[in-house]
């Protein structure tokens, strides 16, 4: 670092301007190599930045309505794992429906976070997001329709009359035959 | 709800996964006990085999004959004849027969003595009804045969020991003759029968025994007539009272020749004591008289002249004769004295000596003496010593030997009239009375025991002490609550008047009590105990109150004798208090309403229909006044074919103002026509009965509303000609109608008859159905039927939102003189039983289930799912119906084999089947009474609530050990992985 600071404090030796004077051509007394178009690359730095983000954000946004599309692969499967499971209530056919209820709710808690990555102030991930939440809610559906299926759903009055307890009698009475 | 409907699941699931209930081998005696009894002995005869076991032949009032060891007091053999076969008269023939005459004396059978066989059977018929007497004499020949002589239907037999064949016969045709006594003096061949005609004629006839000849035929007469029995004071002379009972008969018919003495009492006595009785005797020379107070005995000396030996005021009681060598005759008497009873022994014929005087301490709550049978044996000194056969007004059995109680039996739990159970004591600090192991070793040995067990490793007596540990667990049989709810008292009423509490983990008597209000007294002569009812249950406040049960009988065999009211602590097993009531006890009615110290409101109908209030305290009275509108009560008039409806109306007026009893009015009555209709039966809903749910999901969701009342009477009425035995008449003539009745209203809410149909009838209610046994005619077997009654006014409540948000009126309560709109289903099934009980499994919320349990004419308790009776079953059920349990449609019910309740065991003379609800909600408890008492335990939908008994805790155990050694294992490595990782 001393060292450094002596050779900069005494002065310039030789010097290399990095500077690109392609921009200002009028300036420019060296003609350009043959074979060398200038067009190409007459670009100024935000330009290249810009596209580069143009890049990005257009990535970032197809990347978005993947992950949006995402959940109706998952929708079809499950749809095959319900079919799969029948119409009967035991171990197996209660843990898929749950999962398939589990699955688009955990989902649903969690949109925020799974468009994360391509949040961009250019990108609108609004159509992503309401996509991927239709899906889900789809999903949602499903599983309550199998619910449904199952006859878990307390959507009868039956359902709801159950555990009635039985009405109070004002009157009473008693007897029988003479003891 | 999610937790109810989960709940709900695990029902549906073990329910049709196990449809059978069935024990294994070694669960027999886990849960369940059984008793055998036989009932209070009415005669017992001793066998005298010299070699072998000693045992004693009796007969009963519940009409078995057993034969006992006289050793232990346990049971050889014993039989039980039908209810209307009682015996008359036993003996032992040949030293190998027991003979009994049964039957109003005309049914004679002989049974094999060591093994109880029987080996013939003859049937006596004679012209008309009499006394019957059974002799066997042990030296009367006819043809090497051995020869029995009976009088029975007015009729002399004499019938061979061997094979029952009668040998000949002499009939009595005398119109008015009754027999009094049959006399065959042991060695000789004459037969003397002697007895009244006309009231006042004396008669004796002697016949032949050899070929039944009448030789000679002797009558006196009489003139003050003849009072009670005769008693027999040598083989040629009786002695009997005349009409008024103060004067003496002393009749000998010496060599045929009938003379005669009269003897006033006051001759023999100075002070008059009223009318008399002979207590009948077989002792030679010696007879008792007995009036209110005292007992005299007298001797007769010579030819009819009387003499006092002995005159007391205790109770007394005096056996038979017992020959102990040629001439000479012992019996036993027993006298009571406060808490000891005084056993002497004397000869015949010399009252002042006694061969044996002995005094036992006796159980106050035995109550008296009634019955002493007395047996010899030789000592090894060669001297006679002597064992009495003792009867106690509590129906016991005792054998006295030596001045000691060698064994007893608790008879009396033979003729059980009623029972309610009783919680035991919150387990508490000085409560608890549970055994600890006491040897470490001892404890250590068990558990050495089960773990082979578990192995597989022990041996059979191994597995035999497994067992009996098992049986033994001294967790079952704790004096204190339990969690589940299993261990109660039960509290029976004996007809003897005795409260006894049995412990429902082992059958042990934990108390028993002779009630002092059904002793005999001066205001109540032959009081009798009707029922038992549950008088305070404490269980929310007074929770130091001991729970108590109200005994209600009678002083008379009539309706309208004064009742007795007692009180007995059920802990405690001591009376609190005992009213003597000035009005009779016709009907009582337990209310649903407690008082402050939670005793449950009764109310007693007398004979004048005045509705007396019990508990008398104001407390009870203002709980009364309040709903004083509400209260109704019904009675049926079974003779009459009458139902009537009944409302309270005002205070008592007249002769009693008493602010407790109330005037009552009629408002209804149902008549069924006497020509057509005869009421045979009725029955209602337990009064406890819990329901959980007035509605019922049927097949797609649909619902059904139960009509739930607890004011409804089912009777069943049949055809006055065909109320007789089945077959007495043609289906033609022959109907049954069943009748739903509202008791409030008078309402008859459902009728149906089945034609060709006859009783008997038994029948139960529960919930919203009643299920009913009786014979089809026509198809001559047996019907069962149930009737579900649904409220169709209530079936448009269909709306979920409403249902949701609570908006609606459902359990709002209900008056039953709004008009109800009922629906009935029924559905008829055949039977193969005839039965003698039924009953219905009850639970503490009434979720679980139910089961009929049915008492069938084998003595045996069958367990039938009430889905069995479903009246929704049809031939082909849908899939949803399926679903939902309907089973399909057969012509009969079936009888798995696997489903008797009491399994292997009988429950001999079954009279009645008991359900009471443990805390548990999958289970109940079931005690069945008879001559023998069962209990058990029932889960009509398997345990789905609690952990089965096979269940290996063990097992549970060592998992959980396991997954949490391997969790600190996998935790412990994860963490030395992740340190590795980090140096790298």
């Amino acid at each position: 670092m001393e060292k450094g600071k002596g050779i900069m404090g005494s002065g310039r030796r030789w010097a290399v301007d990095f500077s690109d004077n392609s921009t200002a051509p009028s300036s420019r007394d060296i003609p350009d190599p043959p074979g060398f178009a200038r067009a190409s690359v007459d670009q100024d730095d935000s330009t290249v930045s810009r596209q580069k983000k143009d890049a990005e954000s257009n990535w970032k946004a197809q990347k978005a309505w993947e992950v949006a599309q995402a959940p109706f692969k998952n929708l079809l499967m499950m749809g095959f794992m319900m079919w799969m499971a029948g119409n009967t209530v035991h171990l197996f056919s209660i843990g898929i429906t749950f999962s398939a209820l589990w699955q688009p709710i955990s989902a649903l808690q969690g949109v925020g976070k799974v468009f994360e990555p391509y949040k961009d102030n250019k990108v609108d991930l609004l159509g992503p997001k309401l996509l991927f939440i239709a899906l889900n809610l789809g999903g949602l559906a499903l599983g309550v329709w199998k619910l449904n299926t199952l006859g878990l759903l307390p959507i009868h009055a039956s359902d709801w009359v159950s555990s009635l307890p039985p009405a109070q009698e004002v009157e009473y009475s008693g007897g029988g035959i003479p003891l | 709800m999610a937790i109810r409907s989960f709940f709900l699941f695990i029902l549906f699931f073990s329910s049709s996964l196990s449809p059978v209930f069935s024990l294994y081998e070694d669960q027999v005696g886990l849960m369940d006990w059984h008793q055998q009894y036989i009932g209070k002995v009415k005669q017992a005869v001793f066998s005298s085999q010299r070699a072998g076991r000693k045992r004693v032949v009796v007969s009963t009032e519940e009409n078995v004959i057993a034969s006992l060891d006289l050793r232990h007091g346990e049971i050889f053999w014993r039989h039980l004849l039908g209810a209307d076969d009682v015996i008359d008269g036993i003996d032992i023939g040949l030293g190998k027969y027991v003979i009994t005459l049964s039957s109003g004396g005309s049914i004679l059978r002989s049974w094999n003595l060591p093994d109880g066989q029987m080996v013939w059977e003859s049937s006596l018929q004679g012209p008309k009804h009499s006394k019957s007497f059974l002799l066997v004499p042990t030296n009367l020949k006819f043809d090497k045969d051995n020869v029995l002589v009976v009088f029975s239907n007015g009729r002399l037999h004499a019938i061979s020991c061997i094979d029952g064949e009668v040998l000949w016969k002499k009939d009595f045709e005398a119109e008015s003759f009754e027999v009094q006594q049959v006399i065959l003096p042991p060695g000789s061949d004459l037969i003397h029968v002697v007895g009244f005609a006309a009231f006042s004629q004396f008669e004796m006839y002697q016949i032949n025994a050899k070929n039944g000849e009448l030789l000679k035929h002797e009558s006196a007469s009489f003139s003050s007539g003849f009072l009670g029995q005769v008693s027999l004071v040598s083989t040629e002379t009786v002695v009997a009272l005349d009409s008024t009972g103060s004067i003496l008969l002393t009749i000998s018919f010496q060599d045929g020749k009938i003379s005669s003495q009269q003897t006033p009492i006051s001759n023999l006595v100075e002070d008059s004591l009223g009318p008399a009785v002979i207590i009948p005797s077989s002792v030679s020379g010696i007879f008792a008289i007995k009036t209110d107070a005292v007992t005299i005995f007298i001797r007769v000396i010579g030819k009819g002249n009387l003499e006092v030996v002995e005159k007391t005021t205790h109770e007394i009681a005096v056996s038979d004769a017992l020959s102990i060598s040629e001439d000479q005759q012992a019996f036993a008497l027993i006298q009571h004295a406060s808490s000891e009873i005084h056993l002497t022994v004397k000869l015949a014929h010399d009252w002042d000596g006694n061969l044996l005087k002995e005094s036992v301490k006796m159980d106050r709550q035995r109550g008296l003496v009634h019955k002493v049978f007395i047996n010899n044996y030789i000592r090894t000194d060669r001297s006679y010593g002597f064992r009495v056969l003792i009867v106690m007004e509590d129906h016991s059995l005792l054998l006295l030997q030596q001045g000691e109680i060698v064994w007893s039996r608790e008879d009396g739990l033979a003729s059980i009239i009623d029972v309610t159970t009783s919680e035991l004591p919150v387990e508490r600090d000085g409560v608890s009375v549970a055994k600890v192991e006491h040897n470490l070793f001892e404890w250590l040995k068990g558990h050495m025991l089960k773990l082979k067990g578990t192995l597989m490793l022990a041996s059979p007596e191994d597995m035999a002490a497994i067992q009996s540990m098992r049986l033994k667990s001294s967790e079952k049989s704790k004096m204190t609550r339990d969690h589940n709810g299993f261990r109660k008292l039960l509290i029976v009423l004996t007809r003897a008047g005795k409260l006894f509490a049995l412990h429902t983990g082992d059958g042990r008597i934990v108390w028993s009590y002779l009630l002092r209000s059904l002793h005999k007294s001066e205001a109540c002569q032959s009081p009798i105990g009707l029922n038992l009812y549950q008088w305070q249950v404490p269980h929310h406040h007074a929770m130091d109150e001991n729970p108590s049960v109200l005994v209600v009988s009678r002083c008379g065999p009539s309706s309208d004798t004064s009742g007795v009211l007692s009180f007995v602590d059920t802990y405690t097993g001591k009376e609190l208090s005992s009213l003597s009531l000035d009005h009779a006890v016709v009907q009582v009615i337990p209310l649903p309403y407690t008082d402050s110290t939670e005793q449950r409101l009764h109310l007693l109908i007398d004979a004048d229909k005045h509705a007396h209030l019990y508990p008398k305290t104001s407390g009870a009275l203002s709980i009364f006044k309040r709903e004083f509108s509400n209260i109704y009560w019904y009675s049926v008039e079974d003779q009459n074919g009458i139902i009537k409806g009944h409302a309270l109306k005002c205070k008592c007026t007249g002769e009693v103002a008493d602010e407790f009893c109330f005037d009552t009015r009629d408002l209804w009555s149902v008549v069924f026509p006497s020509e057509s209709e005869k009421t045979i039966a009725t029955v209602t809903r337990k009064l406890n009965e819990v329901v959980h749910t007035q509605a019922k999901v049927v097949a797609d969701e649909d619902v059904m509303y139960k009509y739930i009342s607890r004011n409804l009477l089912f009777v069943a009425t049949v055809a006055p000609k065909g109320s007789g035995e089945i077959g007495s008449v043609t289906p033609e003539e022959s109907w049954l109608v069943a009748y739903l009745i509202d008791t409030v209203t008078g309402r008859i809410l459902h009728r149906v008859t089945h034609h060709g149909s006859q009783g008997p009838v038994h029948a139960v209610f529960s919930e919203n159905w009643v299920v009913y046994h009786y014979f089809n005619l026509r198809a001559h077997r047996y019907e069962m039927s149930v009737i579900e009654i649904y409220d169709q006014s209530r079936a448009d409540n269909k709306d979920v939102w409403k249902l949701v948000l609570g908006k609606h009126n459902l359990t709002s309560p209900i008056s039953l003189f709004s008009r109800p709109e009922v629906i009935t289903k029924s559905q008829s099934y055949f039977f193969t039983h005839s039965l003698k009980a039924i009953a219905v499994t009850s639970t503490a919320k009434g979720i679980t289930s139910k089961q009929l349990l049915l008492g069938t004419i084998g003595d045996q308790v069958l367990a039938l799912d009430k889905r069995f009776l479903d009246p929704r079953r049809t031939v082909n059920p849908t899939q949803a119906e399926k679903e939902e349990g309907i089973i399909p449609l057969t012509d009969s019910l079936p009888i798995i084999p696997q489903s008797y309740v009491t399994h292997a065991l009988r429950v001999e003379g079954l009279r009645g089947i008991i359900t009471v609800p443990a805390k548990l909600e999958s289970t109940t408890l079931v005690f069945a009474h008879g001559v023998d008492l069962f209990f058990t335990q029932l889960a009509p939908s398997r345990t789905y609530d609690s952990l089965t008994e096979d269940f290996s805790y063990a097992l549970l155990l060592i998992t959980i050990v396991a997954l949490v050694a391997a969790i600190f294992v996998t935790w412990r490595l994860s963490e030395r992985k992740e340190l590795q990782e980090k140096w790298r």
